[in-house]
């Protein structure tokens, strides 16, 4: 039993369980669903997991730092369209300088968040809701009421959605998947090995400890901000490659289904915990019920937003009132065992002291 | 504490002093502005809003927040019109919809005051899901057609030139200025959103002070959402959509301050009739209303940015001033 527990964290069961979870709905609407296994709906549910889950990577950063970004909706419609616009009037640029433009100008207004956050002392949740409307008023103000069709375009981005790594018949594991999960790769290492990473988490759990300690509260802060609007300028790109006509609503409302996959990925709210995979199953999951709804013919697709709120509330709720609970029972047999180990040596080798 | 009442008297001060530079601004841009019709009209533009910031300012005073009113809005709007639509009385139509904003209110609270969630995340939940249950309710339809005296209550004057809801806003704002400045329940606010311990350890009765604000401030939300219905003569799922933005920014403009415990309601009634104004002010000059939605959010932002600045700042000179008197006794 001991060795048990010492094998399985609290969190890890949380992850446990939002596989389960996610098959359980996947079963369920298999039965519910005529033809739900169809490759179709597959590569449906990944591609819309690819967008949202660059943005909610970004997002997880900013969240166990304890702060939140709802501009992230905002940024992606702006880049979506910027870069839109640009590659339109310029269909010679390359792929390279098309994402790196994307990223480049998503970093910007992370930017403008991050030091009016970091710096100005204003709670993320005010500057971001301030942003989130600035953004989409620049971007409104920017379009003149113009949009950009497909057809302007370069073929290059157009058919990058479609484009497959590999193919287990007709289910395609899709590059902008690929990328997706690269980019969850590449922060789930930076989390885990960086000091910067690691930081994260010591200023979400007690900011006032970590500045005591000597850490860069304000510049840790105004990177992660950075990489969150970066992320999203990334997203953004992803956003305009799949739809192609981008008007000035692009990407509305998207911030809430960004932190509801986060949150029901299991990153705490207050900061300090949580994981780069935590985040891949809450998408995942967000996106599988989301397109599995469309279909549904019980009820109406206007169930998603009544479920989706129910949800991030369950999330939370199960957190902090069962999560908790376990993490004290293991905190207190962590020590049982610890004091276990410690007592058996200094039996048999008193000099070891 | 003598420091602190003279930031904030400091803060009113101020603005009354841009309420009356955007007045003059006005009066050069437009001859019609100091009508009566306009400025009724003013008024009515956003009395919705307005009369939902004055149950937020009691939260965030409280230290919390709710980010869900603007769905709460839209719900009851939403409930009022299915059921007048299925064939139900407009009475009946209108306790429901009342109801609903009492219940979605009682939900937020249960979820902060008793199992102890942030308001952040419990009423960022609602703002999606209620927006969801209203969706659900309307679809993509618009629901109108209802019954003139109900239109007539948003559209109509009732007394002289005056509309009811103008005339329930300050009939709220009065009722609110002497609660929350000159009851217990008022300081209790005050206290919970100075400091949670305090208030626990003085034996405030922490949450029933939180659950009844939330549902206080969801039934506000729901009456506002019935005057917007009439006034709009028609509901849709998005009726209210955003609203909490302006509805914030009115209330941290006042000088209420986002972490809680001070504030007042004159500070509050000020930035609303200054954020009327300047709103005013941006159409008469033919400023769109999407740029004026852009101006309120950096003005949200500047609200706690500059107080925050001017706090930092003023530390800091304290500080030389210290070390400067130190010094000189110590030569």
């Amino acid at each position: 039993m001991k060795t048990l527990k010492r094998l399985i964290h609290p969190d890890q069961i949380r992850e446990l369980v939002l596989v389960l979870l996610i098959l359980l709905i996947v079963l369920f609407f298999g039965s519910q669903i005529e033809n739900y296994y169809s490759p179709r709906l597959f590569n449906r549910i990944t591609t819309s997991v690819a967008i949202l889950l660059v943005v909610a990577v970004g997002q997880t950063l900013v969240v166990i730092m304890r702060n939140i970004d709802l501009s992230v909706g905002a940024i992606v419609g702006f880049t979506a369209y910027f870069v839109g616009q640009q590659l339109a009037a310029n269909n010679d640029m390359s792929p390279i300088t098309a994402v790196l433009l994307a990223i480049g100008v998503g970093g910007l207004m992370g930017l403008v968040n991050g030091l009016i956050t970091a710096y100005g002392r204003v709670p993320a949740i005010i500057t971001t809701l301030g942003t989130l409307a600035i953004y989409r008023t620049i971007l409104v103000d920017f379009s003149d009421a113009q949009t950009i069709i497909t057809s302007s375009l370069p073929a290059w981005l157009v058919e990058l959605p479609s484009k497959n790594l590999v193919e287990f018949g007709n289910f395609d594991i899709r590059w902008m998947f690929v990328w997706a999960v690269l980019v969850v790769i590449l922060f789930q290492l930076v989390m885990t090995y960086l000091p910067w990473g690691r930081r994260l988490y010591a200023i979400g759990s007690n900011p006032d400890a970590a500045a005591q300690a000597g850490l860069p509260v304000e510049r840790t802060m105004l990177i992660a901000f950075i990489l969150c609007g970066a992320l999203s300028g990334l997203g953004g790109f992803m956003f305009l490659a799949r739809f192609g006509n981008i008007t000035v609503v692009a990407g509305l409302g998207l911030e809430l289904q960004i932190v509801a996959a986060v949150v029901v990925g299991g990153v705490n709210i207050f900061g300090g915990s949580g994981t780069m995979l935590g985040a891949l199953l809450g998408t995942i999951l967000i996106a599988t019920l989301e397109q599995s709804l469309l279909r549904w013919a019980i009820i109406s697709e206007f169930w998603r937003d009544a479920l989706l709120g129910l949800l991030i509330l369950l999330a939370v709720a199960a957190d902090a009132v069962i999560l908790d609970r376990l993490r004290n029972f293991w905190a207190r047999t962590e020590v049982e065992t610890l004091s276990d180990i410690e007592a058996e040596p200094l039996k048999e080798t008193p000099h070891a002291l | 504490m003598r420091f602190n009442w003279q930031r904030l008297r400091s803060w009113e001060g101020l603005l009354l002093l841009l309420l009356i530079i955007v007045v003059i601004i006005n009066v050069i841009l437009s001859p019609f502005y100091l009508n009566l019709g306009n400025q009724i009209n003013l008024f009515q533009l956003s009395i919705e809003k307005i009369i939902v910031a004055l149950a937020m300012a009691f939260v965030i005073i409280n230290a919390e927040i709710d980010l869900s009113v603007a769905s709460v809005m839209g719900l009851s709007a939403c409930v009022l019109a299915y059921l007048f639509d299925q064939g139900y009385s407009m009475g009946v139509a209108i306790f429901a919809a009342l109801l609903s904003g009492v219940l979605c209110g009682a939900f937020n609270g249960f979820w902060i005051a008793y199992v102890r969630l942030p308001s952040l995340v419990v009423t960022l939940a609602g703002l999606i899901g209620y927006r969801g249950a209203a969706r659900i309710l309307v679809e993509d339809r618009s629901i109108g057609e209802f019954p003139d005296w109900f239109d007539a209550l948003g559209q109509q004057p009732l007394v002289g030139p005056i509309p009811v809801a103008i005339i329930i806003f300050f009939v709220l704002l009065i009722i609110s200025a002497v609660v929350l400045q000159r009851s217990m329940f008022g300081r209790y606010v005050y206290v919970i959103g100075n400091s949670l311990d305090v208030a626990r350890f003085s034996g405030v009765n922490v949450k029933r002070v939180k659950m009844t604000l939330f549902i206080i401030s969801g039934t506000t939300a729901a009456l506002a959402g019935l005057l917007l219905a009439a006034r709009l003569g028609a509901v849709r799922g998005n009726t209210a959509e955003g609203f909490e933005l302006d509805i914030i920014t009115m209330v941290l403009l006042g000088g209420v301050s986002i972490f809680g415990g001070t504030g007042s309601l004159t500070g509050v009634a000020l930035a609303i009739i200054l954020i009327l104004n300047l709103r005013n002010g941006m159409s008469l000059a033919n400023i769109t209303g999407n740029t004026q939605t852009g101006v309120i959010g950096a003005l949200l932002i500047l609200s706690v940015l500059v107080p925050n600045w001017t706090q930092i700042i003023n530390a800091r000179l304290k500080r030389r001033q210290f070390q400067r008197t130190q010094v000189q006794e110590g030569g």
